[in-house]
């Protein structure tokens, strides 16, 4: 069976810099892997790769989502065909009402995967419902797109787009970090109700706190822009202890 | 925003030998009064000719070498012209209460001047002409001291148009749309309107021009507003003309005490388009809300200029134009805010703000302040950009396509100055003029 994503020797630069070097991973269906790593190391910026960020450009290696190269698709081909990235930092889009851009998101994928578009009834009960999960005031939706929410709650709203989205790979970068101790029991449960096995998901996170409610199968440690160990779920809490010195030093 | 005096040798330009042609021509009709109004404002137009580049107030607009010929005078409609403007300017889910002008001509029968509310008054201009309205012949011209040549223009020829009285007090909720249709073949429009909005009346009042043809016409439209002590008017006017149209319009109020104007000016069509204000803020604690959007493409040209006279104590203005411009098309933002002496605590606010989607567009702004007041609050800018790449791959990591992030991301640009409409079903239908215009770009 082909991997859900498969990333090959992937090398990427941003503004002429070399950031990812030879990047290798396998993500199968039905698994969640963690990428732990030092500041700097690359992991949003892997993300805004794999998602077809404007200025980040693959130099050599490949990566495939169900085995199409994602290279060759544009930024909302590549969302349209399952690949869903929570950002680190997500933007507020002024003017954009949250309810006309998740409408226009949600049936912008139906239409390109050539499925039925939502209804609006439809949509307002799903997100009413994903809000009830996630803990969130419908009020807030009512607003343009982040704007004004705090860190956390834009974390949340992220969630609450790709449980809306039921995109086929998730890459959540640092959704944990801003969120309070109740906000993260809150989004990871969110999070686990999307794990099947149909579905791949990729953390990046610096904590392993977020491990003990999202529960990896594999964790990796990337540093200076490639994997440089994988191993389970012990691998965070080792990490935990000893801190990323010697992967940096290896890196190097 | 006066004019410069021109060699008196100067050989008149075509256009302009033209128009001393054709008012030598229609001088005899209209009351003794009329015809001195007339002839006094050709007179004064004929001082300085056509403006050009060399007056400031027209420096981006220069009208004498735009105005190549002068087409004729409009005839009265065909009757298909009038079948076709039913639908003309029709906004979705307003119930505006409809005059309609074809052709430059008052179209009764498309028009609905029935079960008028009590207190309201509309009249087409030449019925209150023809019929010597009193007061209407010394407000007409009278409003502001504007010194301009395309106004004079207008006050020698102007033919058609309305005059409006909401009485005291009184407040009329469905708004008043004027309709003017342009007919088929070229032509000139001269429309004029006065609007008196009496003491704490309150109305909406909405002017549409529109064409279909893409044959080459000339609007040259002048509306004057009074408001008096704490009468409040929110003013729309949408110009959709045609692709070879060249409209020139100019806007004067005069607002008394506490009197409330809100105005919006939005420009989705027309080969030139010039809107001159002139604020007449005489008043303690009036307000004036000014607004524009532009939504241009091909070589489309917006040019607003607005001049603001703050004369009284503690009134407002605030003025926000955005521009919206695709293809080689260009916008100009002209604003000037004139602080007289006395007017202390006057708060006025100027914004400009361009969205350029195409590196072939021109925004030009040029604001201008003169403050004779010590205790006032005056700020102006102006900003130009293009739409932020960080939010478009934002919108397109979620699926959305990219023309689509684009429009969205426009017509959320645009939707600030939509959003400060009052009146609720013609802000929904402003929304959707613009997702349809910027569908089509
Ligand atoms: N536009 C850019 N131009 C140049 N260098 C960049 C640019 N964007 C990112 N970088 C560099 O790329 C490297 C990797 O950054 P990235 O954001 O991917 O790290 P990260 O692992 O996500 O870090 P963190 O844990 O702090 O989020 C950093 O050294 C960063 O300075
Ligand atoms: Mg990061």
């Amino acid at each position: 069976m082909t991997a859900l994503l498969e990333i090959r020797d992937l090398k990427a630069e941003i503004a002429g810099k070399q950031i990812l070097n030879g990047y290798d991973l396998t993500v199968k269906a039905g698994e969640v892997h963690a990428i732990m790593g030092p500041n700097g190391s690359g992991k949003s910026t892997l993300s805004y790769v794999l998602s077809g960020r404007p200025g980040y450009k693959i130099t050599e290696g490949q990566a495939l989502l169900a085995g199409a190269d994602l290279s060759q698709m544009s930024v909302d081909e590549r969302a349209a065909a399952g690949l869903f990235l929570a950002f680190q930092y997500p933007l507020e889009v002024p003017g954009v009402a949250t309810m006309t851009f998740l409408r226009a998101a949600l049936n912008a994928q139906r239409k390109k995967r050539g499925e039925e578009e939502m209804s609006s009834p439809d949509l307002i009960k799903r997100v009413k419902e994903l809000a009830k999960i996630l803990d969130m005031d419908m009020e807030m939706l009512r607003r343009p797109v982040n704007v004004g929410f705090s860190g956390g709650e834009k974390k949340r709203a992220e969630t609450l787009q790709m449980m809306l989205l039921e995109p086929k790979l998730c890459i959540l970068d640092e959704t944990d970090s801003g969120l309070d101790i109740d906000a993260l029991k809150v989004v990871s449960n969110g999070v686990n109700q999307l794990r099947s096995k149909d579905r791949g998901i990729v953390v990046i996170t610096h904590y392993q706190r977020l491990l003990d409610y999202i529960t990896p199968d594999v964790v990796h440690v990337q540093s200076a822009g490639r994997i440089v160990r994988t191993g389970g779920k012990e691998l965070a809490l080792e990490l935990e202890e000893t801190g990323y010195a010697r992967y940096q030093s290896e890196a190097a | 925003m006066g004019n410069a005096p021109t060699t008196p040798a100067r050989k008149l330009t075509d256009a302009e030998a033209r128009l001393a042609e054709i008012f030598a021509m229609q001088q005899s009709a209209g009351a003794p009064q009329l015809a001195k109004l007339r002839t006094a404002a050709f007179d004064a137009f004929a001082k300085t000719g056509l403006p050009n580049r060399r007056d400031e107030a027209w420096k981006y607009t220069d009208l004498r070498a735009l105005l190549r010929d002068v087409k004729p005078l409009a005839e009265p409609p065909e009757d298909s012209a009038k079948q076709s403007a039913r639908s003309a300017a029709v906004l979705e889910g307003v119930t505006s209460r409809r005059v309609v002008f074809v052709g430059g001509y008052f179209v009764p029968e498309l028009s609905d001047l029935a079960d008028l509310e009590a207190g309201l008054s509309v009249v087409s201009l030449s019925e209150a002409l023809a019929k010597g309205d009193a007061a209407a012949m010394t407000q007409i011209g009278n409003v502001g001291e504007v010194d301009d040549p395309a106004f004079a223009l207008n006050t020698a020829f102007m033919g058609e148009g309305v005059v409006i009285r909401v009485g005291a007090g009184v407040c009329v909720d469905r708004p008043i749309q004027l309709v003017f249709v342009a007919g088929a073949q070229p032509a000139t429009y001269f429309l004029r309107s006065l609007v008196v909005v009496e003491k704490g009346a309150r109305a909406t009042l909405i002017e549409s021009f529109e064409g279909e043809t893409t044959q080459e016409y000339h609007v040259n439209a002048a509306t004057e507003i009074v408001l008096e002590e704490g009468a409040s008017l929110e003013r729309l006017k949408i110009s959709r003309e045609g692709a070879a149209a060249m409209h020139v319009s100019t806007f004067v109020a005069s607002l008394a005490a506490d009197a409330q104007l809100s105005d919006f000016g939005f420009n989705l069509g027309g080969a030139v388009l010039r809107n001159q204000s002139f604020i007449n803020i005489n008043g303690q604690g009036a307000h004036a809300g000014l607004r524009g959007a532009n939504i241009l493409k091909g070589k489309e040209h917006a040019d607003a200029t607005l001049f603001l006279d703050h004369a009284a104590e503690r009134s407002e203005s605030k003025a926000l134009f955005k521009s919206v411009l695709d293809d080689s098309s260009q916008a100009v933002f002209q604003g000037k805010i004139l602080v007289r002496p006395g007017a202390q605590k006057t708060d006025a606010r100027m914004m400009a703000r361009t969205l350029l989607l195409s590196e072939g567009a021109q925004a030009n702004c040029k604001p201008e302040l003169e403050i004779f007041a010590d205790d006032v609050q005056c700020a102006h800018g102006s900003t130009v950009g293009a739409l932020d790449e960080n939010l478009i791959f934002y919108l397109m990591a979620r699926g959305i396509p990219q023309v689509e992030a684009q429009s969205l991301l426009t017509e959320a640009f645009v939707g600030e100055v939509i959003d400060a409409v009052a009146n609720r079903s013609v802000r929904d239908a402003l929304s959707a003029l613009v997702s349809e215009r910027l569908r089509t770009r």
